[in-house]
C-alpha cells in the first residue's frame, strides 16, 4: 500500500456521470501537462493506447491511479509481445488498466529495445503486477528493474532461452525438446 | 548417478531442528491443491508464516501455441485452460477476434452465448462448491453437485457435441444452432435447480463445523483486494461491487435483469455466500435467456469468415470455394490489436490478441482470473493455520490449466 488514499477508491457503482472524462482525453490532458511522459495516442476498436516511454512508465502509472478522474486502481493485466527479430524497437510491454469506480479501461505500451530490455517495475503502484512482470520475464527476458522477487515462475529454473520470443523454436531446445 | 536438474536454492527444503521454524513443500500432488500447485510453507508449530506458491507444473506453452495456428483453430486450445469454463474462455477469444474483424453477430447467436455461458458458470460452481466443501471435510455435498452438474454437461454435450471441450462458439456465431427439444431439456434442469440449492445450504451454510471452518479465515480488504488485482467472486467477497458483465457489458448482458451478490466480511464465508448468491443470479439469468430466444441465424453474415452451411456448401460454386479457403487457409485479420474481458466464472478473463495481418496471430495472452486471484495468496494466508489454507485455496476457486497454461 504506498499511500492512504485507497480509502476513496472504493467503488460506488456509478454508471451515471455524463461528463466524465474518457480515457484519451485523461492521457491527452496527461500529454500536455507533463512533456515527455506520453510519445503517443492511439485509438483503435474502442480501446485507447498510449505508448510511453519506458523510463516514465512507474511516473505515468501513479499519475494515472491517484488522478481523481482517471482512477486506474486496477491493474488488469499486463503482459509482453515480441514484434518480430528484425523490428526495432523489438519489445513491447502492454498494462492494461481499469477503473474499478469509473469502469474505464486503457492500455499504456512501452517499448523496448532488443539491446536494452530493461523497464522499471509497477509493484509499487499495484502489487499485482508482481507474478505478470515475472510472467513476462519468464517468457520474454524483459527485466523489470527493482522487482522484488524477478525470478522465473512457469518454467523451470534452469530453462535456457525467453519461450515465447518469436526466434524461439516451437518445440523448444534440448534437452526439454519434443523431438 | 548424475542428476542433470540442479535445485535452485530457494526450493531446497531446509530442516533446522534447533530453530522454531520448518519449511514444508504441501503439493504439487497434494489432493487439496485442485491440481499440481505446490506451496512452500514457512511453518512456526502450526502457524503459516510465510507460503510462496511455486506454478508452472502444467504449463504446456499454449500461448505460443496459438502463434502456430490460425484463429479459428486457436478456439479448442481454449477449451484446455480453464476446463471447468470452457465456453468461458471460447466467448473471450472469440469475441476478442470479432472486435478485430468488426463482425456484427446475429441475436440469436448472443442469446445463445448468454444462455451456455450461464449454464456454464453453474457448472463451475457446482465444481467449486463440491471440492471446497470436500476439502473441508463435508463429503457428501460432493456427490449432491456433480449430480447437478452432470445434468449441465449432458445439455452441453446435447448443443456442440463434447462435455468438457465443447468448442461451440466460434469466430462469427455458434458452431450450429441448438438441437431441437433443446429449450425443454434447458427448463427440465431449470424446474429442479432451485430446490437443490437449498439442498446445499442445508448440508453447509447451517452447519456449526463449516462456519468455523470458514469464517475470519482468509481475510483480505477491499483496498488489498484491488491492489492485488482480484475479480470475480473473490473481489465481491470483499464487499467491492464489480461485475463485468455490469461495468463493461458484452454480448447482451446490459439487457438482463440480475443482482451482482457482494459480501463484506472479506473471509471465505464471505466469498462461499458469494457463489452461493451466483448460483441462484445464473439460474435468473438462464430463464431470461430462454425466454428472448427467438428463431434466426446463428451465424455472421460474413462468409470469408464464417464456414458456409452444410446444404449451401453442397450447391453452391462460391460457397464451396469460400469453405475450401477457411479450411486451407484461413481468413485473414487486419492489423491491430485488443484486449476482451470478460466475467469468467472466476473472474475477469482477459484475451489480448495481436494481429499483424495474415491468418495466424501475432501473439495471444490470456489473464487467467486464477492466475492473478492465487498471487494473492500469501497474502490471504499469513498468520493463518496449516488447515486454513486448504479452506483459502478452495474459496479461490482456481484451475491450475488456466494459471500454468
Amino acid at each position: 500500500m504506498t499511500t492512504g488514499e485507497n480509502k476513496e477508491t472504493l467503488p460506488q457503482t456509478t454508471t451515471n456521470s455524463d461528463q466524465r472524462s474518457t480515457p484519451s482525453q485523461l492521457v491527452t490532458a496527461l500529454q500536455r501537462e507533463h512533456a515527455g511522459w506520453i510519445s503517443e495516442v492511439i485509438e483503435a476498436h474502442g480501446e485507447v493506447t498510449a505508448i510511453v516511454p519506458a523510463p516514465q512508465i512507474v511516473d505515468v502509472c501513479a499519475a494515472l491511479k491517484a488522478g481523481a478522474d482517471s482512477r486506474f486502481d486496477f491493474l488488469a493485466d499486463l503482459c509482453g509481445a515480441d514484434r518480430g527479430v528484425e523490428e526495432e524497437p523489438r519489445f513491447e510491454v502492454n498494462y492494461h488498466l481499469f477503473s474499478t469506480s469509473k469502469h474505464h479501461r486503457l492500455r499504456l505500451k512501452v517499448l523496448l529495445n532488443e539491446a536494452h530490455v530493461h523497464v522499471p517495475t509497477v509493484t509499487g503502484v499495484w502489487r499485482t503486477a508482481n507474478w505478470h512482470e515475472r510472467e513476462t520475464f519468464d517468457l520474454f527476458g524483459v527485466v523489470f528493474d527493482g522487482h522484488p522477487d524477478l525470478r522465473r515462475i512457469l518454467l523451470p529454473d534452469d530453462w535456457q532461452g525467453y519461450s515465447l520470443r518469436k526466434d524461439f523454436p516451437l518445440r523448444g531446445y534440448e534437452p526439454y525438446s519434443l523431438k | 548417478m548424475s542428476s542433470t536438474v540442479n535445485i535452485p536454492p530457494q526450493f531446497e527444503i531446509v530442516d533446522r531442528p534447533l530453530d522454531t521454524q520448518m519449511t514444508i513443500s504441501m503439493g504439487p500432488q497434494h489432493p487439496s491443491t485442485h491440481g499440481v500447485l505446490r506451496l512452500e510453507l514457512v511453518l512456526d508449530g502450526e502457524m503459516v508464516v510465510k507460503s510462496t506458491p511455486d506454478i508452472g507444473y502444467l504449463h504446456t506453452g499454449m500461448e505460443k501455441l496459438f502463434e502456430y495456428k490460425k484463429y479459428q483453430q486457436g478456439i479448442v486450445i481454449t477449451d484446455r485452460m480453464d476446463y471447468l469454463n470452457p465456453l468461458g474462455n471460447n466467448l473471450a477469444y472469440v469475441m476478442a477476434v470479432e472486435k478485430l474483424l468488426e463482425l456484427e453477430i446475429p441475436e440469436r447467436a448472443q442469446t445463445i452465448r448468454v444462455l451456455m455461458c450461464e449454464l456454464q458458470r453453474i457448472a463451475s460452481h457446482l465444481v467449486w462448491l463440491a471440492t471446497h466443501a470436500l476439502d473441508i471435510g463435508a463429503m457428501t455435498v460432493f456427490f449432491y453437485c456433480f449430480r447437478e452438474r452432470e445434468k449441465i454437461l449432458n445439455l452441453i454435450e446435447a448443443a456442440s457435441g463434447g462435455r468438457l471441450t465443447p468448442s461451440y462458439f466460434r469466430i462469427g456465431g455458434l458452431m450450429m444452432d441448438l438441437p431441437s427439444g433443446f429449450e425443454r431439456r434447458v427448463q427440465q434442469f431449470q424446474d429442479g435447480f432451485l430446490k437443490s440449492v437449498e439442498e446445499f445450504h442445508t448440508l453447509l451454510t447451517g452447519n456449526r463445523i463449516f462456519q468455523k471452518r470458514t469464517q475470519g479465515v482468509g481475510v483480505i480488504s477491499a483496498e488489498d483486494a484491488i491492489d492485488w488485482g482480484l475479480s470475480g467472486p473473490c473481489l465481491r467477497g470483499s464487499g467491492v461491487n464489480l461485475d463485468i458483465r455490469r461495468a463493461n457489458p458484452y454480448t447482451g448482458y446490459e439487457h438482463y435483469d440480475f443482482e451482482v451478490p457482494t459480501e463484506t466480511d472479506c473471509d471465505v464465508w464471505a466469498r462461499y455466500l458469494v457463489r452461493m448468491r451466483e448460483l441462484k443470479e445464473s439460474h435468473k439469468i438462464v430463464a431470461q435467456a430462454l425466454g428472448r430466444l427467438k428463431p434466426g441465424p446463428v451465424k455472421a453474415d460474413d462468409p470469408k469468415v464464417v464456414l458456409p452451411d452444410r446444404e449451401a456448401m453442397k450447391t453452391h460454386m462460391d460457397a464451396l470455394i469460400h469453405h475450401f479457403l477457411i479450411v486451407a487457409e484461413g481468413f485473414d485479420v487486419p492489423k491491430g490489436e485488443v484486449y476482451h474481458p470478460i466475467e469468467a466464472s472466476k473472474g475477469e478473463l482477459g484475451v489480448y490478441v495481436k494481429s499483424d495481418g495474415g491468418p495466424k496471430p501475432a501473439r495471444v495472452h490470456f489473464r487467467g482470473p486464477s492466475f492473478v486471484n492465487l498471487s494473492a495468496l500469501p497474502h490471504m494466508s499469513e498468520g493463518a493455520m496449516v488447515a486454513d489454507i486448504v479452506a483459502i485455496i478452495g474459496s479461490l476457486d482456481i484451475v491450475l490449466g488456466e494459471i500454468d497454461r
